[in-house]
């Protein structure tokens, strides 16, 4: 250390130069930003409830699974998601298909957010297309662990994310199972 | 009547000092929050509302203040019951009493009566000061050793070392200022720093003791107690000496340290930026050094003292406040280090400075 950095008073004066000049800065955007000018920002915060980041669209968010014209499932339970998961949170029961064009159908389809891992192998895997990740809703939150297991019929229920990024369905409420 | 308007005097004095420091200490936690946030490109707390009226955050020390009232009042059970609760109150009793010698005006003639503007009219107001905040260090090694826990004993005794080594500067560095205005009442040396050197510049404090000024901000700041001389607190290593106090009482241990920071600021006033002095406003009015003068009136000249003072020590509490959002902490040895063999050689050579400045100065 030389002299001037023994005695910090230079860095010091330095460091508080620097501070100072990003509180007067961001004050005049502030007030310029109150007076009217509105692309004047004087913070990077983003007021979440109100604001959103903009979110990609590649980003993998809560599942849903894709509907046939006819309405019902496009997945045929050939178990490739429940055997790639690396969570074990895909849960499927597999049924008879009405159509004998079709082989099967999923009777039950769980997955279980409180596992998943959002690695998006399941997409990947699925050779119908038949799951995607794009609905674009993050906030899914639940009191216990048994709501976090989201059912065939609500995962049938979601719709993509619109053009803008923004979920286009409902958060899916669980219904509580085995209450208590 | 005479002794009931001394007594209505003398209380107007103590109150209107006690409410500056009241609300300049409540009105810090959101000046700090504010402050640290814009230097720190955020926008900080803002959600406390009263019926949707959010008011820039202001109402979040409202808000804390409820928060603290209504949480439980833990005590544990190896802790010592009396000291336990005493040390909050003893810590924030010194914090206040500690303004009460700093001026914030000239004298105001009422009538035939002059009412000198401090709380206390002392002649030895500065020791008073620094025996206020020296006892308040008591409060907080009280609370490290009744809590029956480790680190908060740890935490009392790193305060009690750092408030030793910090003292010693600050009441070096001081005596500086007392041989260059010759009086350790604080409003003489606030009329005193009234002068003009030369004939145009003001006598504060800073101008004749600028070494001075920076080793008493640094041993004020270590006094405090705030980052970067957070040892008694070291939220990452020992948490400290409130460790154990939860609910009000540990808000009592906030408002201390908003109250010496807001004490703190008026001590710098006072003694170095010249305490309620106006440049060039004398008892008349404005009387500029280039023969230009604005007469004024006596309550003018007042309230503008007054106001300078307010605004002063508003001004310095910013510069504390960079300070404290600025700077990362000192290591314990570190601050230990800085105190000894720093502040208190230099403050000891800035006394011999001084000295031998004013004995050329005399024999002039």
């Amino acid at each position: 250390m030389n002299l001037g950095q023994h005695f910090y008073l230079r860095e010091v004066v330095s460091g508080l130069v620097l501070t100072a000049g990003h509180f007067f800065r961001n004050l005049g955007r502030h007030v310029a930003h109150s007076l009217g000018k509105k692309d004047a920002r004087g913070a990077v915060t983003i007021q979440y409830p109100e604001e959103r980041r903009p979110l990609s669209p590649r980003l993998r968010t809560l599942h849903r699974l894709v509907r046939r014209e006819d309405g019902s499932p496009r997945c045929v339970a050939c178990m490739m998601c429940e055997t790639v998961c690396p969570a074990r949170c895909i849960y499927i029961v597999a049924d008879e298909h009405p159509n004998p064009e079709i082989e099967k159908m999923p009777q039950r389809f769980d997955i279980d957010l409180g596992k998943c891992v959002f690695c998006g192998y399941c997409v990947e895997a699925c050779p119908e297309d038949a799951i995607r990740m794009d609905t674009g809703i993050l906030e899914f939150s639940a009191y216990d662990r048994r709501s976090m297991v989201y059912t065939k019929e609500m995962l049938l229920s979601l719709e993509p994310a619109g053009a803008n990024g923004r979920p286009r369905s409902p958060i899916p409420i669980p219904a509580r199972r085995n209450a208590g | 009547m005479n002794l009931v308007a001394d007594l209505g005097i003398a209380f107007g004095r103590v109150a209107f000092v006690m409410a500056f420091v009241l609300n300049t200490a409540a009105i810090l936690g959101w000046v700090e929050r504010k402050q640290s946030a814009i230097m720190q490109d955020r926008i900080g707390a803002n959600r406390a509302s009263i019926f949707g009226i959010r008011a820039m955050g202001l109402f979040h020390p409202l808000a804390d203040t409820l928060k603290m009232l209504t949480k439980e009042d833990f005590r544990p059970a190896r802790a010592d019951k009396l000291l336990f609760s005493l040390a909050p109150f003893v810590s924030v009793l010194f914090a206040l009493a500690a303004f009460a010698t700093i001026p914030f005006g000239n004298t105001l003639t009422i009538g035939e009566r002059v009412i000198p503007l401090q709380a206390v009219t002392l002649n030895v107001g500065i020791l008073y000061v620094f025996a206020m905040l020296s006892l308040g260090v008591y409060g907080v090694m009280m609370a490290g050793w009744a809590s029956g826990n480790n680190f908060a004993i740890l935490g009392g005794a790193r305060a009690a070392a750092l408030m030793i080594s910090a003292e010693i500067a600050i009441g070096a560095s001081i005596v500086g200022v007392v041989m260059v205005y010759g009086s350790l009442n604080m409003m003489d040396i606030a009329r005193a720093q009234g002068e003009l050197l030369w004939g145009w510049v003001p006598k504060w404090g800073l101008i004749t003791q600028p070494l001075a000024f920076i080793l008493f901000l640094t041993g004020g700041i270590a006094a405090t107690k705030r980052i970067p001389f957070d040892m008694p607190e070291g939220e990452s290593e020992i948490i400290g000496y409130n460790v154990e106090y939860s609910g009000m009482k540990f808000g009592m241990f906030l408002m201390t340290d908003m109250v010496e920071t807001t004490v703190l600021a008026g001590m710098c006033t006072a003694l170095f930026l010249g305490g309620w002095q106006v440049p060039f406003l004398f008892a008349e009015g404005f009387l500029f050094p280039w023969g230009a003068a604005v007469m004024l009136s006596p309550l003018t000249v007042t309230i503008l003292q007054v106001g300078a003072f307010v605004t002063k020590v508003a001004v310095m509490i910013f510069i504390l406040m960079l300070i404290r959002w600025t700077l990362p902490r000192f290591r314990y040895d570190q601050a230990m280090k800085l105190g000894w063999l720093g502040l208190f050689p230099l403050s000891i050579l800035n006394v011999v400075l001084t000295g031998a400045v004013i004995l050329a100065w005399g024999s002039r």
